[in-house]
C-alpha cells in the first residue's frame, strides 16, 4: 500500500568541462514514500541541487528513470507536464531571488490558484489570505511587495505557495540554508507540522547535518555525482561508512557531543 | 517623488527638460496660435524676420509664415520621433525576450533576421521603404522603426539570457506557468530598464530621420515639417539664409534637449542603483 511518492533509477546527467565530459550526477537511484522525509546530503558540487532539478525537469537528464506518483515524469510534456507540477513543488534556497522582484505577496500566491483552476477570480482573495494564515502570516501581509518583507517571512510566503496546489511531495533546495538560526527553526517546525497534517513527502536537500537529524526519516550522501551511503537518518549520522559521511559528520562539531 | 528631485540635479538634465517641454508647449499651443493653415499664404514673399511683428520669423518663398510653421513643425517632429521610438522599442522589446527565452532554432533565426536589419544602413531602408509605399506620417513612423528596433532587440536578448537563468524563472516553471507568460510577465518587466535606457538616443535619431526623409521630399506632404522646411530654403540660401536655419536651429536643439534629458534619466537611476 506504501507506493512510493517518487521513484528515481540509474539517473544520470553529464556536463562537459574544458572538452572533457564530467559526471554531476552518476547512476543515482532512491525512492520516497508519501509522508516521507528523504534528504540528500554532501559537500559542494556532490550534485545536489542538479538531482532536485533533474527529477523536476528544470533540466532533462541524460538517462535514468523518474516515476512520480506512479507514472513516468520524464514522459510528460506541455499541458499535461504543467497540470501534473501542481503536485510536485519546490522551495528555493534563496527567498529573494525565488520570486520576480516586481512581484507582490498576493500575486505570487495567486499564480498557482490562477494558473490551476484551483479558485475562481472573486475567490482567490480569500484563498491566498488562509494560505498566508496556514504558514503563520497575517493576511495583511498579501498586498506587501516582495522585498518589503523579512527573509523568514519570504521563506513561509514560498512554502505558502508551494502548498497552495496540494502536493505530495516538495523538494526543498537549500530552504533553510539562508536563514538565521532562530527563524530556521520556526520553519523547520512549519515544514513537519505541515507534513504531518497534509502528509507531505519531501526531498530535502542539505548541507547541514544537524538539520538533517532533526526532520528526515532517510538520508541519501552524495559524493562527487554519486550515491556514498544511504540509510535511516540517525544511524547513518551516528554511525557513517563511507568516508565523505565521515568528513561530514566531523565537520558538523555540535554533533560530536553526547547528549545526557 | 525623490527621483524626479534627483533627476533635476543635474544641469543638463535640467537644460533638456526645459527645452522639451518649450517643445511640448509648442506643439501643444500649435493650433491654439495658429489656428489657420500653416500652409496658407500669410503675407509678402520671402520677408524677413524681425520686420514685421505678426510674422516675427518672416516668411518664405511663397509667402506662408515660418513662426507657423515652425510651431505646427514641433508637432511632426515630436509625434513621428515619440511613436517611432515606441514602435523600435516594443518590436526590439518582445523579439528579443522571444530569442533569448526560446533559444535554439528561435534564436537563431530572430537573430539572424535582426544582423540583416542591421547591415542594411537604417536611412536607406527608411528611404526604400517611404519610396515604395508611399509618403505618409504612418509610413514614415514605420519606416523610422524598421531601422532602429535591432538595438533594442540585442539588448533586451542579453538581458534575459540572464534573466532566465534566475531562480524565480525557474520557479514559475515549477508552478506550471505558460511558457508564453513566463517569457512576457516574468523576464521581460525586468529586462526593460536597460532596453529604456537606449529610447532618448532612439528617439533624436528618429527625429533627425524624420527630417531627412522630409529634406528629400519623402515626408508626409500634408504636413509640415523642419526637414521640409530646411529643403524649401535651400533654394534661395543665399539671398534668405533664415529660412534654412530657423528650422536648423529648432531641429539642433530639440536632439539635443532629448539626449541631455535621457542622460539625466540614466543618471538619476544610476544614482538609484548605487545607493540600494
Amino acid at each position: 500500500m506504501n507506493a512510493p511518492v517518487l521513484a528515481v533509477s540509474n539517473l544520470a546527467k553529464h556536463y562537459r568541462r574544458g572538452g572533457q565530459p564530467f559526471p554531476a550526477v552518476d547512476d543515482v537511484s532512491f525512492s520516497i514514500g508519501p509522508a516521507e522525509t528523504l534528504a540528500l546530503a554532501g559537500p559542494s558540487g556532490s550534485g545536489k541541487s542538479t538531482i532536485a532539478r533533474l527529477v523536476l525537469r528544470l533540466i532533462e537528464p541524460d538517462v535514468g528513470r523518474v516515476e512520480f506518483e506512479g507514472a513516468d515524469f520524464l514522459a510528460l510534456s506541455g499541458a499535461a507536464l504543467r497540470a501534473r507540477r501542481a503536485r510536485f513543488q519546490m522551495v528555493f534556497q534563496d527567498p529573494l531571488s525565488a520570486f520576480n522582484p516586481r512581484a507582490t505577496v498576493a500575486r505570487v500566491l495567486d499564480d498557482p490558484l490562477r494558473i490551476h483552476g484551483l479558485a475562481s477570480r472573486t475567490e482567490r482573495p480569500r484563498r491566498i489570505a488562509a494560505l498566508l494564515e496556514r504558514v503563520g502570516l497575517e493576511a495583511g501581509l498579501a498586498v506587501r511587495a516582495i522585498h518589503e518583507i523579512s527573509g523568514g517571512q519570504r521563506q513561509r510566503v514560498a512554502i505558502a505557495r508551494a502548498i497552495a496546489t496540494r502536493p505530495s511531495l516538495i523538494v526543498l533546495d537549500e530552504a533553510v540554508s539562508a536563514l538565521d538560526v532562530s527563524v530556521r527553526g520556526q520553519i523547520l517546525k512549519l515544514l513537519l507540522d505541515l507534513q504531518r497534517q497534509e502528509r507531505i513527502a519531501y526531498l530535502f536537500i542539505s548541507h547541514d547535518l544537524g538539520v538533517i537529524r532533526a526532520v528526515a526519516h532517510r538520508v541519501v550522501i552524495l559524493d562527487a555525482g554519486r550515491i556514498a551511503e544511504s540509510g535511516e537518518a540517525r544511524a547513518v549520522i551516528a554511525n557513517p561508512q563511507s568516508a565523505i559521511g565521515k568528513a561530514l559528520v566531523a565537520a558538523t562539531p555540535r554533533l560530536n557531543r553526547t547528549r545526557p | 517623488m525623490s527621483r524626479l528631485w534627483r533627476f533635476f540635479r543635474t544641469p543638463e538634465a535640467i537644460a533638456g527638460a526645459l527645452i522639451l517641454a518649450l517643445l511640448v508647449a509648442m506643439a501643444v499651443a500649435a493650433p491654439l496660435i495658429f489656428p489657420g493653415d500653416p500652409q496658407a499664404i500669410a503675407g509678402p514673399a520671402l520677408l524677413p524676420p524681425f520686420q514685421d511683428w505678426s510674422l516675427p520669423l518672416g516668411t518664405d518663398r511663397l509667402g506662408r509664415d515660418v513662426t507657423a510653421e515652425l510651431f505646427h513643425g514641433a508637432r511632426t517632429s515630436l509625434a513621428v520621433g515619440l511613436a517611432a521610438a515606441a514602435a523600435a522599442l516594443f518590436i526590439g522589446a518582445v523579439v528579443g525576450t522571444l530569442a533569448g527565452f526560446a533559444g535554439g532554432l528561435v534564436d537563431e533565426v530572430l537573430m539572424r533576421v535582426t544582423d540583416a536589419f542591421q547591415t542594411v544602413p537604417s536611412f536607406l531602408l527608411a528611404l526604400a521603404f517611404v519610396s515604395i509605399v508611399g509618403p505618409s506620417l504612418g509610413v514614415v513612423v514605420g519606416a523610422i522603426a524598421l531601422g532602429a528596433w535591432t538595438g533594442p532587440a540585442r539588448v533586451a536578448r542579453a538581458e534575459v539570457l540572464s534573466i532566465r537563468e534566475r531562480d524565480y524563472v525557474a520557479g514559475a516553471r515549477v508552478i506550471g506557468m505558460y511558457p508564453l507568460e513566463i517569457a512576457f510577465r516574468e523576464v521581460l518587466p525586468n529586462a526593460l530598464p536597460p532596453v529604456l535606457a537606449l529610447s532618448s538616443v532612439i528617439v533624436a535619431a528618429a527625429i533627425l530621420t524624420e527630417a531627412a526623409l522630409s529634406f528629400l521630399g519623402l515626408g508626409d506632404p500634408n504636413r509640415v515639417t523642419w526637414g521640409g522646411m530646411i529643403a524649401e530654403g535651400r533654394a534661395v540660401l543665399r539671398t534668405a539664409p533664415f529660412l534654412s536655419i530657423v528650422p536648423g536651429i529648432a531641429l539642433v536643439l530639440t536632439v539635443l534637449g532629448v539626449y541631455l534629458a535621457g542622460e539625466g534619466v540614466v543618471e538619476s537611476s544610476a544614482v538609484r542603483r548605487s545607493l540600494s
